[in-house]
């Protein structure tokens, strides 16, 4: 069955390559900017998928991050539009603080959260994102509610356009390969082994002499670097940073994205975060087509509520496919896949 | 200081916290008992608005719609349980919370199918529509007050329940003891689903008082239910007692919050200054107090196990 995984694996990733030539093929440009969502869904996927899935912390906070990182951009295009400082707009210095800055919040958070346990993580988590989602509501100068839309975005000089759909595309798929290989082999590392280790018995670790604390909280930091990183994506590709980004709700759909793909596992959460998207825009379409095929009326208006299929779709998926996509192509059906 | 606002803004402030009481109650009462985390709490909260904005349309009559949104929607929690959740008790908490987002999805498309996109508005029940006079120059609305009486009542009604009936008796028995209670007997299962309908029916009743002071809406439940969800953390999981209190703190520190921060922070830095941190602060103080509490009593005000 390995076979059939991997292959899977390296299909998608190669067509996820081949989107931007495609859809000018086509001509659907449409198509890329679409699938640059995707991709970057999958590296916060992946992010939380390092403290959820390999670490069994289950942090129901990770749009703040997602947030945080886009408003490195917004806050950069506000002070370049507004006060005219033009060095404001610089990519590398967005992306740079764009990991840098959400490292250090979920350093903070992390260091206080992981003292607590279960429930109460989750709990914890959850309520400093939304302290992180009222404060930048409340920051009316950067638009508080009604975010920011952004007339100009990170500027790489002349090695990138962020303008141009296919080279956000392929940064974006660049530094999702980047993330990935970088995923691999932090997880495979002595750190990785020990972030596993405390996710199956901390006790033990602990006596064997490992302070998990310490490890447990540089992953939490990693984890929002990363996280992010796809927040400066997010704003480049819709061109708007809003507090709508960090709401509770989005946290969740990050969770059901990385337990979709299937936890713990490398590709999982790209492909969580692909069939979550996917999903989103194709249920819509499928239902008013299966509602023409069994003849009913007002086909165009049943597609528009296509979460009352989604909703119980997950519960199903949580119920009786535990493993996720991933542990489907494995052949891995069942709780503990 | 003007002492009338301030009064007025308590009053405002418990009457805000007994109505997060009346759902953190059914939550914490879930959590000691059934070990499930239910993010569609909520959902029952909007259920409960929304059950009680049609009543009143077809009754013409407040009171006439509480009785039938009481009953209405216990049946729809004890519904939720043996169709969904009965099956998650054995679960890790990942699971159920991935399952009841499920469930948020489907309630609010559900109500959207039904009762269309556009929120209702329920009005003020008329022998309610009145204010009274407090105190010399004290006037807050009757219906306020009414919410106040009816969630003490309410809050009374549970305390009874659970300390001095048998069926309370098996409550706090099974949050203890889960296994021991079904071996001496006890129909385990049945009695999850009555306290979860119980738990429902408190959340619906707080609906139904919240909708003529706010709008009936979809998405109404959500973030209430992060207050309750704070409300239970910082009152300890599973604990009614810690529940009350910390629904009371909670009402008021966001409502004196919202309505003196603003001056508070005036008087230290510059106006310009207060008003745009003041509102952001007071959104913020509540998950602040959260985290400090959480800091150094990661289990909460009150242990879960002292009822």
């Amino acid at each position: 069955m390995i076979s059939i995984r991997y292959g899977f694996i390296a299909f998608v990733m190669i067509a996820l390559a081949a989107v931007p030539t495609v859809a000018v093929a086509i001509d659907e440009p449409f198509y890329v900017s679409m699938f640059t969502r995707m991709l970057v869904m999958a590296i916060a996927a992946c992010s939380l998928n390092l403290v959820l899935g390999y670490g069994g912390m289950v942090s129901f906070g990770h749009a703040a991050y997602l947030g945080l990182g886009a408003y490195v951009v917004g806050i950069g295009f506000y002070h370049a539009s507004n006060d005219g400082m033009e060095w404001a707009l610089n990519g590398w210095m967005h992306l740079a603080l764009a990991i840098i800055i959400p490292g250090l919040v979920a350093l903070l958070v992390g260091a206080i959260s992981l003292r607590t346990r279960g429930v109460y993580f989750i709990m914890i988590t959850l309520a400093f994102s939304q302290m992180l989602y009222y404060f930048f509501i409340g920051l009316e100068r950067y638009g508080g509610d009604d975010g920011l839309s952004l007339w100009f975005l990170s500027d790489f000089g002349g090695v990138m356009d962020m303008n141009d759909d296919v080279h956000l595309y392929y940064l974006s798929y660049g530094l999702l390969l980047l993330i990935l290989f970088m995923l691999y082999r932090l997880v495979n590392s002595r750190f990785g082994m020990v972030i596993k280790g405390a996710k199956s018995n901390e006790r033990r670790l602990m006596a064997v002499g490992f302070p998990t604390y310490r490890y447990r909280l540089v992953a939490f930091g990693i984890s929002g670097a990363i996280c992010g990183v796809a927040g400066f994506l997010m704003a480049n590709q819709s061109e708007f940073v809003s507090t709508a980004e960090m709401h509770w709700v989005h946290s969740g759909d990050l969770i059901v994205m990385v337990v979709l793909g299937g936890m713990g596992t490398l590709f999982g959460p790209v492909l969580g975060a692909v069939g979550f998207l996917m999903l989103e825009q194709y249920l819509p379409e499928m239902i008013r087509g299966g509602c023409e095929v069994i003849g009913g009326n007002d086909c165009g208006v049943a597609g528009e509520y296509w979460k009352i299929v989604f909703g119980p779709l997950l519960i199903m998926i949580v119920l009786f496919a535990r493993g996720g996509i991933d542990g489907l192509l494995q052949g891995k059906v069942g709780r503990n896949g | 200081m003007n002492w009338i606002l301030l009064i007025e803004q308590c009053l405002n402030g418990i009457q805000l916290g007994l109505l997060l009481f009346l759902l953190a109650a059914g939550l914490t009462l879930v959590f000691g008992i059934m070990d499930l985390v239910n993010l569609a709490h909520g959902s029952l909260y909007m259920v409960g608005a929304y059950f009680a904005a049609t009543f009143t349309a077809w009754t013409g009559s407040f009171v006439l719609a509480i009785v039938l949104t009481l009953p209405a929607t216990l049946i729809v929690g004890a519904v939720v349980e043996i169709v969904c959740l009965r099956s998650l008790y054995n679960r890790d908490h990942l699971d159920q919370v991935l399952a009841t987002f499920g469930l948020i999805l489907f309630f609010n498309e559900l109500v959207r199918l039904v009762w269309g996109p556009a929120g209702l508005s329920v009005p003020l029940p008329e022998f309610l529509s009145s204010s009274l006079e407090l105190l010399p120059g004290l006037i807050y609305p009757s219906y306020r007050l009414a919410i106040i009486l009816a969630s003490l009542a309410a809050a009374f009604f549970l305390y009874w329940l659970v300390a001095r009936t048998r069926i309370g008796m098996l409550i706090r028995a099974g949050a203890s003891n889960r296994e021991m209670v079904g071996a001496l007997g006890i129909n385990i299962r049945f009695l999850f689903t009555i306290v979860f309908g119980l738990g429902a029916a408190l959340a619906g009743f707080a609906g139904l008082m919240a909708a003529p002071i706010s709008t009936v809406e979809i998405g109404m439940g959500e973030n209430v239910l992060i207050l309750a969800f704070v409300v239970i953390v910082i009152g300890g999981i599973g604990s009614i007692r810690g529940a009350f209190v910390a629904a009371i703190l909670i009402g008021l520190i966001d409502t004196v919050g919202r309505a003196f921060l603003p001056d508070v922070i005036g008087t230290f830095f510059d106006d310009e200054f207060a008003d745009a941190a003041a509102p952001a602060l007071a959104s913020m103080s509540i998950y602040l107090l959260m985290v400090v509490i959480l800091a150094f009593r990661p289990e909460g005000l009150f242990s879960a196990k002292s009822g």
